[in-house]
Parts: C-alpha cells; sequence; structure tokens
C-alpha cells in the first residue's frame, strides 16, 4: 500500500504495509538507522521519535496512524532544546555504548520543550520510559539540567 | 572472563594461528611485527620499514598517522560501552604527545596474534574482549607504539631539519626545534616517518610526565556520533539487496527442529525464504517487519528427545542434593576447618540461591554476513573474534582466513557477545549458506529471543558454615554448587574446577587459617555463560553477608572487622577505608524510618572496589539512596570512564539484585521482555559518589569490578534498616520476613 510520510521536513511516498510499526519504516524504508530497535513493546524507549512534537515509541505505533503527521527522528532533531541537550551530551560525555541515546535524548528534548526548568522528579517522570543498560543515568540528569541552563542562559528557553 | 588458566589445545590453535590474510592487511599492519612491539612475535615477510599510506602516512599495526594530521588508532578491542576508544587511544596519544583532538579510532581486523587479547593468551593467539583485561593488556603494547610512532617523526625532522634527534620536542601534536624555531605538524613529518627504520627500543615516560593520562576530564571519542544517531552498529548496517532474517527457536533447550510447515510463512508478502538451520527455522524477507509477520506464520513441530525439561524448583532440589553429597571438587583448604568450626563460639549456617541472569543489552544480538564460494565477510559488534571466525568457517565450510570479520560498536554486551559456539554468527553465517550466499543476510534477535534464549549467568546454590573462634578467628567452609561455563570451551573442559565458578572467594579474599571452599558441577541443559563479573556475581555476595553476620555476631563494627582479616591484602583494606571515609562511617547514622547503611568490600580482575550502600525501606520495597564507591584499579588512565564504568557496574548489579532472575517452568523459560525481566530505571538509580585511589601500579579492569559489591552492600544495608537478612537473589523482603519468623 501507498503512504505518505513527512520526515524531518520531508515527504516521502512508501509501499508499506499498513500495520508496519514506524521504527522498522524508518528504519528498513528510509534508511534512517538513528531510531533504535530495543524491545518491540513500548517497555524500554530505545525507539523514541517526535510526532507532532509529542515523544512517541516508534516501535508500536502503526505506520498508517501517522500519515499527515509531522514526525521527527535523531537525524533531524534542530529545536533549540534539541540541540541544547545534544551538545549537552557531548559535553558531559554521557553516552556509554551509546545504542540508546537517540530514545534518550529524544525524549529529554520533548521534556526541555515544555517544561524549560524541570526538577529531578520532573526528569524522573519524563525519562523513567527510557532504559539504559549501561546506566549512564547519572550523566543523563546533570545533561538535562545543563542543557535546561544553556537554554535559559541563551534566552531560547 | 578469566582467560588466565586457559592454555589452547594444539588443534586448536592450529585452526586458529595461521597468519592468514589478505596481502594489503597484511603489508599495512604488520609493518612492526618484528620489533616487539606487536607481542614479540616475528611474522614473515616483515621488514624493519614501517608502511606507508598511498596518500603518503605512516602505517603501523597500531598507529596510522594521515598527512591531514589525524592520528588513528587501531582497536583491537571491542567498544561496548566500557570506554576502549577513549582509553585505549589516550594511552597512544600520551607517548606519542599528540593532541586530544587529532585522535580517532578504527577497529582491527580479526587477526592473531597481532590483535590478540595478551590476557587471554601471552602469545596472542586469541583475539577477544572480556574480563575487563582491555587497558590492563594493552597498556605496555600501546605505550610502545606510540613511543615509536613518536621517534620516528623525531627521526623524520631531524634528518629534513638536520639536527640532532636530541634537540627535537614533541608537544600537543606539534614537532619543534626550540634553537630554529622550526616546527612541523605530524601529517606534514608522517610521509618521511614512514622512510624512517622502526627502532628497536624506545623510551617510555615516566608516569610523572603523564598529562593525557589521569585527565579528568577526556572527552570520549565517540560522544558526537553516539549524541547525534550517527553511530553504525551491526543493525545499521545496510547492504544493497540485503535480506533481512528472524529465527524460530524452540521453547526448550535441547530441542531441535522435527519438521516444519513453512507454506504460510512463504505465503506472506515480502519473504523470501525459509530454510532450517542448526538452531532452528529461519524466515528471511525483504524487512524486518515482514520477518516478524512470516516467522508467525511458522508451523514447526520440535523432537524433545535432547529437552531440557525441569524447572527452577526441581533444580535447586537436585542442586541442594548435591551439596549435601561428597560429590564436589576442593578449591581451596587450608587449616583444620571441622575442628575450627566445633570450636567456635558463635555459628551461622546458611544457603544461599542466585538465579540464571540474562545479559539483555540495548542492542539485541544482531549480525550481517555476505557469503560468496570462497568468501564470508561478518559485521558485528564482535567480542570473541578469533572463536567467532573459527566458528563462521565451520557453518559456511571455510577456512578460517576466509573469514573478514568486521568488528562494529555494540550496543552492549555485559558478556553475551563472547561465547564459544559464536551462537548468533554461526546463525547468520548458517542462513547466509542455506540461502547458497543468493544475498546479504542482517539476522535481528528480538527481545524476546534475547531473553528466552540467552546464556546466563549460571543458577547457583552456596551452602555456607561460618564460625566464629577465639580472637575473632573466622573459619568459612563453602559449597558452591553452580554449572561451569568454561565447560564449553573449545579446548576442553578445565582439570579440575573451574575457576569462574569459584572466584572470588572467602579464602583467597580474607586472611583465614581455616577455610575449605569446594565446588560441585551440575549437569544441566541450560546455557552458561560469562555476566558481567563472572562468579564474583554470587562469591561476592555470599561472603560479603556471611563476613558481616559474623562481624554482628561479634559485636564489632562491619569495617572495623574486616580490615582486622584483610592484614595481607593491603589494596582491599585502603579502599575499604577510603569508601567508608567519603560515606562518613565514622558518624553513627540516622536508622529509623526504614533508613539502613551497609558495606562491601571486593577485588575482582585485579581491581578492588567498595562500596557503602545507603537504603529506605518502606514496607517491602526497597530503594537505594546513594552509594559511595571507591576503587583502586592501578593508574586511572581515564578518570572520567572509570567513574562511569563504576556507575554503570553499580547500576547493573542492582538490577539484578532487585529483580533480575531468568526462571524456567517445565524447562521453559518465563521471562521475555523488560516487563517481566525488570532492570533499573533513571528513577531507580542511586546518587553515586566514585573515588579513586590514587596509584603508580599499571592499570588494571574496570568493567566489571564495580559490580559484585553493590548486591552485598544492600543487604547489609537492609539488615541494619530492617533486622531482616537477604540471603537469596533477587531480594524478596516479604519472603524473608517469613522465612525469619518460620
Amino acid at each position: 500500500m501507498s503512504i505518505e510520510l513527512t520526515v524531518n521536513g520531508q515527504l516521502h511516498r512508501l509501499e508499506v504495509a499498513p500495520d508496519t510499526p514506524l521504527l522498522w519504516t524508518l528504519r528498513d524504508h528510509l534508511g534512517l538507522t538513528g531510531t533504535k530497535f530495543g524491545c518491540g513493546m513500548s517497555l524500554c524507549g530505545a525507539c523514541t521519535v517526535h510526532v507532532d512534537g509529542q515523544p512517541t515509541r516508534s516501535c508500536i505505533t502503526p505506520v498508517a496512524a501517522v500519515v499527515g503527521a509531522h514526525i521527527t527522528t535523531i537525524e533531524g532533531l534542530s529545536t533549540p532544546a534539541g540541540r541544547a541537550v545534544q551538545q549537552a551530551w557531548v559535553d558531559l560525555n554521557v553516552p556509554q555504548c551509546g545504542y540508546c541515546q537517540s530514545g534518550q535524548i529524544m525524549s529529554a528534548a520533548a521534556l526541555l520543550t515544555t517544561n524549560p526548568h524541570p526538577t529531578d522528579s520532573d526528569i524522573d517522570g519524563a525519562m523513567a520510559g527510557n532504559i539504559c543498560r549501561c546506566a549512564t543515568y547519572v550523566r543523563i540528569r546533570k545533561a538535562i539540567h545543563r542543557a535546561a541552563a544553556s537554554l535559559a542562559a541563551s534566552g531560547a528557553g | 572472563m578469566d582467560f588466565r588458566d586457559i592454555e589452547p589445545l594444539t588443534t586448536f590453535r592450529r585452526a586458529l594461528s595461521a597468519p592468514e590474510l589478505t596481502r594489503r592487511q597484511f603489508v599495512k599492519l604488520t609493518a612492526l611485527a618484528g620489533t616487539g612491539l606487536t607481542l614479540g612475535v616475528v611474522l614473515p615477510g616483515c621488514s624493519s620499514k614501517p608502511g606507508g599510506t598511498a596518500s603518503g602516512g605512516l602505517v603501523m599495526p597500531f598507529v596510522h598517522i594521515d598527512p591531514d594530521d589525524t592520528v588513528t588508532m587501531i582497536c583491537k578491542q571491542l567498544e561496548a560501552g566500557q570506554g576502549v576508544w577513549t582509553g585505549l587511544p589516550a594511552i597512544v596519544a600520551e607517548e606519542l604527545d599528540a593532541a586530544w583532538s587529532q585522535m580517532r579510532v578504527l577497529d582491527a581486523p580479526a587477526k592473531v596474534p597481532m590483535y590478540g587479547n595478551l590476557a587471554f593468551n601471552p602469545k596472542g593467539l586469541i583475539q577477544g574482549t572480556g574480563g575487563s583485561t582491555s587497558v590492563a593488556n594493552s597498556w605496555m603494547q600501546l605505550r610502545r607504539a606510540g613511543a615509536t610512532a613518536r621517534a620516528m617523526l623525531v627521526a623524520a625532522a631531524a634528518r629534513r631539519w638536520k639536527v640532532a634527534a636530541g634537540e627535537i620536542t614533541v608537544r600537543n601534536g606539534v614537532v619543534s626545534h626550540q634553537a630554529s624555531g622550526r616546527t612541523a605538524s605530524f601529517g606534514a613529518l608522517a610521509g618521511d616517518a614512514a622512510q624512517v627504520s622502526v627502532p628497536s627500543r624506545v623510551k617510555l615516560k615516566d608516569p610523572s610526565q603523564f598529562t593525557l593520562i589521569g585527565r579528568k576530564h577526556l572527552p570520549r571519542l565517540d560522544a558526537r556520533a553516539k549524541s547525534y544517531g550517527k553511530e553504525r552498529y551491526a543493525i545499521d548496517v545496510m547492504l544493497p539487496g540485503m535480506m533481512t532474517a528472524v529465527v524460530l527457536r524452540p521453547r526448550r533447550f535441547g530441542e531441535k527442529v522435527a519438521s516444519f510447515d513453512a507454506s504460510k510463512a512463504k505465503a506472506h508478502p515480502g519473504v523470501v525464504d525459509v530454510v532450517e538451520i542448526p538452531s532452528g527455522v529461519a524466515v528471511v524477507a525483504q524487512d524486518t517487519w515482514s520477518a516478524w509477520k512470516g516467522r508467525d506464520l511458522l508451523k514447526v513441530d520440535w523432537d524433545e528427545a535432547g529437552a531440557e525439561k525441569r524447572g527452577t524448583a526441581q533444580l535447586l532440589e537436585y542442586f541442594r542434593g548435591l551439596a549435601a553429597s561428597r560429590d564436589a571438587l576442593t578449591a581451596v583448604a587450608r587449616g583444620d576447618v571441622e575442628a575450627a568450626l566445633e570450636h567456635a563460639h558463635k555459628r551461622i549456617e546458611a544457603d544461599f540461591e542466585f538465579p540464571y541472569l540474562a545479559h539483555a543489552p540495548m542492542e539485541t544480538l544482531t549480525a550481517v554476513c555476505r557469503l560468496s564460494p570462497d568468501h564470508c565477510e561478518i559485521w558485528a559488534g564482535c567480542q570473541f573474534q578469533t572463536i567467532d571466525q573459527a566458528n563462521a568457517a565451520k557453518a559456511t565450510g571455510l577456512k578460517p582466513h576466509q573469514v573478514a570479520i568486521n568488528t562494529l560498536a555494540a550496543g552492549g554486551t555485559f558478556g553475551r557477545r563472547a561465547n564459544f559456539e559464536s551462537d548468533y554468527i554461526v546463525e547468520v553465517a548458517s542462513i547466509a549458506k542455506a540461502t547458497g550466499g543468493r544475498y546479504p543476510v542482517r539476522l535481528i534477535w528480538t527481545r524476546q529471543d534475547d531473553i528466552e534464549h540467552g546464556r546466563y549467568r549460571p543458577l547457583n546454590l552456596h551452602r555456607i558454615a561460618a564460625g566464629l573462634g577465639p580472637e575473632g578467628k573466622v573459619a568459612f567452609s563453602q559449597r558452591v554448587v553452580g554449572q561451569s561455563i568454561m565447560a564449553g570451551a573449545p579446548w576442553g573442559a578445565p582439570r579440575g574446577v573451574d575457576p569462574t565458578a569459584v572466584e572470588g572467594n572467602a579464602g583467597d579474599e580474607y586472611d583465614l587459617e581455616n577455610v575449605r571452599i569446594t565446588w560441585s558441577d551440575p549437569k544441566v541443559g541450560i546455557p552458561v555463560l560469562w555476566w558481567r563479573s563472572v562468579g564474583h556475581s554470587h562469591m561476592a555476595f555470599s561472603k560479603e553477608v556471611i563476613i558481616d553476620e559474623l562481624a554482628e555476631a561479634a559485636g564489632k563494627d562491619p569495617v572495623a572487622f574486616r580490615l582486622a582479616l584483610l592484614g595481607t591484602h593491603p589494596r582491599q583494606a585502603a579502599v575499604l577505608e577510603l569508601a567508608a571515609e567519603k560515606a562518613g562511617w565514622d558518624r553513627p547514622f540516622p536508622l529509623g524510618k526504614g533508613r539502613g547503611r551497609g558495606v562491601a568490600v571486593h577485588k575482582s580482575f585485579n581491581s578492588v572496589v567498595a562500596q557503602v550502600a545507603e537504603v529506605t525501606v518502606s514496607g517491602n520495597t526497597i530503594t537505594v539512596d546513594r552509594v559511595v564507591c571507591a576503587v583502586d584499579c592501578g593508574i586511572a588512565v581515564t578518570p572520567g570512564v572509570i567513574e562511569a564504568q563504576m556507575q554503570s557496574g553499580i547500576g547493573y548489579g542492582l538490577s539484578a539484585a532487585l529483580w533480575g532472575a531468568i526462571t524456567l517452568t517445565d524447562g521453559r523459560v518465563d521471562q521475555s521482555n523488560f516487563d517481566n525481566y525488570r532492570v533499573v530505571r533513571i528513577n531507580e538509580m542511586p546518587k553515586i559518589e566514585v573515588y579513586i585511589v590514587p596509584s603508580t601500579d599499571a592499570p588494571t579492569g574496570v568493567g566489571e569490578p564495580g559490580t559484585p559489591p553493590i548486591a552485598p552492600a544492600v543487604a547489609n544495608a537492609v539488615r541494619a534498616a530492617t533486622g531482616i537478612r537477604l540471603r537469596k537473589l533477587p531480594f524478596d523482603l516479604a519472603a524473608a520476613r517469613r522465612e525469619q519468623k518460620a
């Protein structure tokens, strides 16, 4: 079936079964491999993308459900919050194996977009759906606070 | 992993060690082989001249310097999050006096002995990563590699400037001659340096001269790619015409395919092939989703003849029977433990239970294979290149030298990707073989595959009798019942006790005059494997909990009681004292409201870690609030990576302590995904402080040693908070309360 999908500002026309999860559409059909597979059941958050700005688990989202929506992946993350988060991630050496970090960053960027000054408990609430088996959580928390501070300093928050 | 006791059998060595590689690789990568830089093994065909690149750079086994000033370190160890892409280039850059900003990393090809792990085998016959050996086994090798390249750049500059080499300095990537004011970058000299004879001896820095090593903040070389979705893992490999495969495996270990009906699966759009392979039936499709849907439509009848059908409860009954039997081997025996126990004025007898554990790395097992009649190319986060190469060769009917391995970053491993059967590599190679090499194949394991078809940390039962004698003397008798990991080694099972089954036992870690550690090897058809810290993952727990109970029985402070038993273990004592000091152990801890504090110290992989855990118990829920961690890992090469690895080890160990268990019912694994195999999330991560003991000793490992102490430190803290002793993992406070009442 032919489907039109807007990803990172670009319109794509794809031949794909409508029940195909957005995750595999992005990875296998569009070659956008920055979004990762971790569990396939919305339990780990590695597949998190933005659908109209909302953090969304792409592994359980059928592609047919996001036709007409604006999808943003790690490759297209360009909001001020997104950029601040990525810079903080680099500055604080957050990644270890790195596999979950695209999802972590997409969740963190969405958090800072709606809540520019999150408390630790806000961070827990927004990030508890993202598993990191390397347990980089201590630096993830620090980096979110740092990104919030840099956004505030630049007036973008 | 511990390979110190391994000496591969001759046949295995012959199969693996032939220096078979392409001519191009050979010229590029063996240039320094005669210098002693690469294990002192002289390979045929090597001259004393280094290689040059077509573009005019310097190419040596571990260091490439390009005309654009890029310095590339060739990494023989797998980067799986433990930081080798930062720690190892730091060692090279230090001796080379390179600027950190010019460093890059490239994964080494599968090639022994050049890229062998010297800790696994001193002759470098096995390439692989594990046992927290990456920095330790590379330390001198990479220092010499960096110093050699530096000496060659200096020689080239001396020749070009017609000055004495001794007048030339190198700093931060710039070669200078102060008197004449001349300078040159590495890239400008690399071509000339490639013409210089490789020096047979080089001077290494005195550690007091280190500027990069020990630097508190060193940017990880992979941080940017991993923060922008650009790091390429095996699951991201896209080859022209590539198909994706999933495998349907039996629900019980030991079952085999009897027959299968693929008609419905084959009829599903996108499915290309359905083939039988040794581990099950593979469905190959144009994309992942079609492969999954096709697999759901497969009908397979399994031959149950060889199946392991016991459940966890039956296995534990069997283990208890073994614990009471004489069917055991002796690992440690000193003094007269029976007499000492008989004369003890306090005696503790306890059983400890540890479940099977899955590794559950974030990236499930994935590999890509491209096969032609005389060549097999693999892309994977390979952790055991030499063994994977041999197994892939066997699966495809080729010779090991016809198998090329492209090692990519792994999305975690924790031991899973290093197994003697190369399970996932053999699967992808077998699918490629069964489909005639018509297309490249990418194999993806689902999370359910990962949890249900793991190679688990062995189920363990420890039966301990410990006594407190006159003057605080401890008698310690322990029976360990747990499957052997090393029994599966291709060079044969260990003669006697499997060292990985009893490593880190009380007899080795404390000054005990009367001690006996014995081991029974149960026969169970469940595959087992090293899981971050291997035997230490269970041995540290029972040891540190029993020592705590003895301290309590003696009416002594747990830190002071341990220190009294660490007289001949000064590193352990120093680390324990540092953790205690930083945690404020000498100040009374405000108990009440469910609060408690506990301590543990353990040496593993030649590093020592002590942790003080502070917990809050509410009802039967345990929350770990804070962990103070001290570590002695020799010279701290990259303190930031060490701190990260301690946090990481604590988080990993805490997942297992609080929830981790693979259980079996009628031989079938009960768990399947992160909902029923729960792991620590950000809201469950304690605050952690890490302190590194200053040291001038050669560096030791940090990938695993952070894990063993956390579970006993938390159990001891729970005891302080509630009076309940936890002796089974994962912790079940409600059950422990019931047992204590009974």
